[in-house]
């Protein structure tokens, strides 16, 4: 199969929609599918082959923060070219709704279009206003997929409709095979008083949940005074750490960006994961690496989150923002060796449903569905004015 | 006296214009319908015919046959006006034999099983995918075609109102359990 698949972000920058779309076309291209990304990026980056740059995105306030964007002209133009060179049995545009690349070449292309909603923002305003625009838009999208029950819960009350929910993708087998190291666990000598946690995430981003973990960290410390925290993520470490008292500053340890390889290495060797994170997550992707490494996890209580977990039965729960919640379910955790090994063996065994081959196929046969019985995808050219009044010269 | 004709001239153009320009949405809007449904139907005949082969290969018991056998041939046979029904009720009889992993296994072991078993859990998860996407084509007609413009202007034509397809598709749990997929 032919699939085209527009990626809205720079693919320069990190992120987990990127990650989602190279993993996918990774695995689509590993069975046999001939795949292009339509994706934003500077003309120097290095890009893999499967990859065709849209140009530069162009950075402008949006939604909030600053969003780095593709409008215009010339990237309508290169949208064009791309779905006019790729004669594509099926595209998959990600998130359509922001205004990018996703959205010019939904206006763009006619035929079998399959779409992704990964944000879950409620009550985004900016939808709800440009909805009469976004409608003729949208409407060309044959089948809509959500990340999750939550994200489709946002789509059906914002924009109507249906869609189907797959979730992301893990390559469970790497986090699961990759090869613990000794210095991030837990010396034997120590497993009766201490015990370390682990934590991903951008350190300078509230929403990321690290200030709530540090709050509840001198209640852990009490109760268990050799156990260390692991900080993996970007951001300023000094500001992290000023908020804890000079004597158990030195029980953190920050571990800076670490590798895809160094992450399922730290995930492999905690004793506890823990996802503070305290909204904006309309998946949670983080939880299910850290399942499939074996990690047991302990999570805010976060929509999204309580479904990646199984309601709890994957992992366990605290609510979201209190600190001694936090606190109390961290300590009796780490003292209680069975629950973890039980937390262990169910959180792998719920991963797998998450592993690229089951996700894979449900998306493949997304593309099955909607090509089935239709044509091709192409550039939508409707009649220009000329054609219309039957003026044209053909 | 001209000027005011030249106004009224260029509103009537940008009114057909907009209306010419709604009429095109609503036809991509109706093939996209056709296309979802005949997606839909393909997908119907194909669980249909799996549930009926598995019925006649005699790995299952013989109560489990015939009723998996009458509800899938009612299912291929139904008119368009009981599809509905004759589909739910196949749904039902595959959640009935398929309801325990057991049974699954059973047909897993038989030569040839795993293949059925795994064509059948395609099947049954296709069809709800299948339904949604025709639904949500659906919807947006329904929508466009409700609004005022569309109404008043005729812009439908003679399209008949596009109906959704309601169905229990609800697969049997022992099919659509992933964990060990």
């Amino acid at each position: 199969m032919r699939i085209g698949i527009v990626c809205p972000y720079s693919w320069d920058v990190p992120g987990g929609v990127q990650f989602h779309i190279r993993d996918l076309a990774e695995h689509l291209i590993a069975l046999g599918h001939e795949v292009s990304v339509l994706a934003p990026a500077d003309d120097e980056t290095p890009l893999p082959r499967y990859v065709v740059s849209a140009g530069r995105a162009v950075p402008v306030p949006y939604n909030g923060s600053v969003a780095r964007l593709n409008f215009g002209f010339l990237s309508a133009a290169r949208v064009r070219r791309w779905l006019h060179d790729g004669t594509f049995d099926v595209i998959h545009i990600h998130e359509p709704a922001s205004p990018s690349l996703g959205l010019l070449t939904c206006w763009a292309a006619q035929g079998p279009i399959v779409a992704t909603f990964h944000t879950s923002n409620p009550r985004s305003r900016a939808m709800i206003a440009a909805y009469p625009i976004l409608q003729a838009a949208l409407e060309k999208i044959s089948a809509r997929i959500a990340v999750s029950e939550y994200a489709r819960r946002t789509l059906v009350e914002h924009l109507g409709g249906d869609a189907v929910v797959i979730p992301n993708g893990v390559d469970v087998d790497f986090f699961a095979g990759a090869e613990p190291r000794p210095e991030w666990g837990t010396p034997a000598a120590e497993r009766d008083t201490g015990g370390t946690i682990g934590f991903i995430g951008r350190i300078d981003e509230p929403r990321k949940g690290l200030p709530v973990l540090m709050r509840a960290l001198p209640s852990i410390l009490r109760a268990r005074p050799d156990a260390r925290l692991l900080v993996a993520g970007r951001g300023d470490e000094e500001e992290a750490v000023a908020a804890l008292p000079a004597g158990m500053r030195e029980r953190v340890e920050f571990l800076g960006m670490v590798s895809d390889e160094d992450k399922a290495r730290l995930l492999r060797s905690v004793d506890l994961y823990v996802a503070p994170n305290t909204g904006g997550e309309s998946f949670g992707i983080i939880l299910v690496e850290a399942m499939s490494a074996g990690a047991p996890v302990l999570g805010s209580d976060l929509d999204a989150f309580v479904q990646v977990l199984d309601r709890g039965a994957a992992g366990e729960i605290f609510a979201n923002e209190d600190a001694e919640a936090l606190a109390g379910a961290a300590v009796r955790l780490l003292g209680d060796p069975a629950r973890r090994a039980e937390l262990r063996e169910r959180g792998s065994a719920h991963v797998r449903r998450f592993d690229w081959s089951t996700v894979g196929a449900d998306i493949l046969a997304v593309y099955e569905t909607v090509t089935d019985g239709a044509a091709s995808v192409a550039t939508d050219d409707r009649p220009g004015l000329r054609q219309r009044f039957g003026l044209a010269r053909s | 006296m001209t000027p005011t004709l030249i106004w009224i001239a260029v509103a009537l153009f940008a009114i057909g214009l907009y209306l010419s320009w709604t009429a095109g949405r609503l036809d991509r809007l109706h093939a996209r319908i056709d296309a979802t449904r005949a997606a839909l139907d393909a997908q119907l005949l194909r669980r249909a015919s799996v549930a009926q082969e598995l019925a006649t290969s005699g790995v299952l018991d013989p109560a489990a046959s015939i009723v998996l056998y009458e509800a899938a041939h009612a299912a291929r046979q139904a008119e368009e006006e009981h599809r509905e029904v004759a589909e739910s009720e196949l749904s039902q009889a595959l959640r009935a034999v398929f309801g325990d992993a057991p049974q699954v296994e059973a047909v897993r072991e038989a030569p040839g099983g795993v293949a059925a078993a795994e064509e059948l859990a395609q099947a049954v998860r296709r069809v709800p995918m299948a339904r949604r996407f025709h639904n949500d084509a659906v919807r947006a007609a329904r929508a466009l075609r409700r609004h005022r413009k569309v109404r008043w202007f005729r812009l439908a034509g003679h399209a008949p109102f596009p109906l959704a397809f309601e169905m229990d598709d609800e697969p049997p749990e022992a099919l659509a359990d992933r964990a060990t997929g």
